[in-house]
């Protein structure tokens, strides 16, 4: 155990990494795959088109090769994610400034990957308000973005609360990944260097690793179950 | 049901709004061409990505690279990757769904005896001392009771506490550790065996809570029925539950299966010789990463979408084939946590 107490400050620091990256991509993932959600039931067929083939590609595509994607296809063609360099934001999270690409190179790979999923969650929560809703708004006269507006999406959005929530904590699992994919100093490339070149004992350092996810995903699982709870005994 | 809740948004258009569609249609149509042609293949193109040595391996039959049969050769490993991914597959789906049964009834066993008193063990005096003629004392029976009542309880917080640390880590950093903790112990496996290990760990979790929840949707009547046929618990659950939350569960456990065959990707990183990993060994020889990674996500995107495919047909045969009010009183709740994506990533 003494492992623990030897490289607390490299687990801590792993953890706010993680955490970072967890955090930006989340963002990410909501705003695109809201954008996303938003295409899939507009009205203009084409625009349909673009958003159900871009969640049929992201949804059965491996996060593996959406990495891959990142982190070798990108800087091919020019892309090393330095719009992701906005201002203030960077100061914030300093991965963003630093001239290694590969954590905004990850950010962009969870938040393509995980938006389908975001969109996926919206779309539910949209078919879970009655149809009788929407007909009676646009019945009132209302059109096509009043009625999203006022009528359907507050309603969907308390439907999609619970799966969104378990799209996040996925995505914090997921996260894991972007380790092994040459960011620097997140949990998973701790584990791999103290594991690994460090020679240290495997099960504390898993402890600690384990610990850091676990911070982060049994809360939010909690609390969502907590939600789903009071709405089930609220119908 | 689906384009039905979009079409219930707006009016079914008139002659105008027809108009504005078939125009808003074409430009953005041609604004995705556009996008498509600036944005994506005028950079790849910038960079040599659609030359003839880099797709000739993957796309043109008997294509020649240094003298051998690159597009034969090129094939052949990736049908051999494609294998293994399948093997890698089916094992962890077998394992999982084998200890995923044996964990759901674990619970629900442990689950049905938190209510219990043990009072059969304070019992009859009388039934006892016949039974046992220096049968122990009531007082140090109810000490016995009350150990039993702990028992299940650590029981019961122990399955817990495993269910919700196996569902909160990540997959990656299961399989990271299996492989690196079974050598320390005098386990050197194939990576086949870690791989299977690490994801049998978390999926037969997730199949665990599958099957729960679907033996908790059941009408109460079933065990209720059971109960009063004199079926033991866990008769009822192996006879009566179980075969019906499998019925009702079983899209969201195909759409477990889609989770499965893209987490068996998560191979690489203990370098087992799947689909990604061959890839790799191609991008090693032949430089071309793009080109290569396209074709494997062309047939991951494939396999998956015609499982997905097959668990909404499933979810569909299961809600409108059957008029059992069992079947089709619990199918909501399916598409709430599976078929429609929510759930499985």
């Amino acid at each position: 155990m003494d492992v623990l107490i030897k490289y607390s400050d490299q687990f801590v620091s792993g953890f706010w990494v993680t955490f970072q990256l967890c955090l930006l991509s989340a963002i990410g993932a909501l705003v695109v795959g809201t954008a996303v959600a938003v295409l899939r039931i507009s009205p203009v067929p084409p625009l349909r088109a673009v958003g159900t083939a871009y969640v049929t590609v992201f949804r059965n595509m491996p996060l593996t090769i959406v990495m891959f994607f990142c982190a070798f296809a990108l800087p091919t063609i020019g892309v090393n994610g330095n719009f992701l360099k906005i201002p203030l934001l960077d100061q914030l999270f300093r991965r963003l400034g630093t001239d290694l690409p590969f954590f905004r190179l990850a950010v962009i790979a969870l938040t393509l990957y995980t938006a389908a999923f975001v969109c996926e969650a919206l779309r539910a929560g949209i078919n879970a308000v009655p149809a009788g809703q929407a007909e009676a708004a646009r019945s009132l006269g209302l059109t096509f973005t009043q009625n999203l507006r006022h009528v359907v999406l507050p309603q969907a959005w308390k439907a999609a609360i619970v799966p969104l929530g378990s799209v996040i904590i996925a995505m914090i699992k997921n996260s894991a990944l972007a380790g092994f994919f040459g960011v620097v100093g997140d949990l998973s490339s701790v584990a791999d260097r103290l594991t690994g070149a460090g020679g240290e004992p495997i099960i504390p350092v898993f402890i600690g690793i384990s610990i850091g996810y676990l911070i982060m995903t049994i809360p939010l699982g909690l609390l969502l179950d907590r939600i789903e709870k009071r709405r089930a005994v609220a119908r | 049901m689906k384009n039905q809740q979009a079409s219930v948004l707006y009016d079914a258009p008139g002659p105008r709004a027809k108009r504005v569609t078939l125009i808003g249609s074409i430009v953005v149509l041609a604004a995705v061409v556009a996008g498509l042609y600036y944005f994506v293949y005028l950079p790849l193109e910038r960079n040599g990505q659609f030359t003839e040595e880099k797709w000739g391996p993957l796309l043109i039959p008997g294509y020649e690279f240094e003298g051998v049969d690159a597009f034969a050769l090129v094939w052949q490993r990736i049908w051999e990757g494609a294998q293994m991914t399948l093997l890698a597959a089916v094992l962890a789906i077998v394992v999982s769904v084998a200890a995923g049964t044996a964990l759901a009834i674990a619970r629900v066993q442990l689950g049905g005896l938190r209510s219990r008193r043990f009072s059969t063990l304070l019992g009859n005096p009388v039934v006892t001392t016949v039974d046992s003629p220096n049968a122990t004392p009531t007082r140090l029976r109810g000490v016995e009771a009350g150990g039993l009542r702990g028992l299940v309880w650590t029981g019961n917080a122990l399955l817990r506490g495993y269910v919700e640390i196996a569902r909160g880590l990540p997959v990656v950093i299961t399989i990271f550790f299996v492989a690196r903790f079974g050598p320390t112990v005098g386990l050197n496996l194939e990576p086949l065996w870690y791989l299977v290990i690490g994801l049998g760990i978390y999926n037969s979790v997730v199949i665990a809570e599958i099957l729960r929840s679907g033996m908790a949707g059941l009408p109460g009547g079933q065990a209720e029925a059971a109960s009063a046929l004199g079926l033991s618990t866990f008769q009822t659950t192996r006879i009566i539950l179980l075969p019906q939350a499998f019925k009702v569960m079983l899209p969201a456990l195909i759409s477990q299966l889609v989770v499965v065959l893209k987490d068996t990707s998560l191979g690489f990183i203990i370098s087992y010789e799947d689909l990604l990993n061959v890839g790799k060994q191609i991008v090693g020889t032949l430089g071309n990463p793009i080109q290569v990674y396209t074709v494997i996500a062309v047939m991951f995107i494939t396999a998956n979408y015609a499982l997905s495919k097959l668990a909404q047909y499933v979810q569909h045969r299961l809600a409108t084939g059957k008029k059992t009010k069992d079947v089709a009183a619990a199918a909501p709740t399916v598409v709430e946590t599976g078929v429609d994506g929510t759930g499985p990533i």
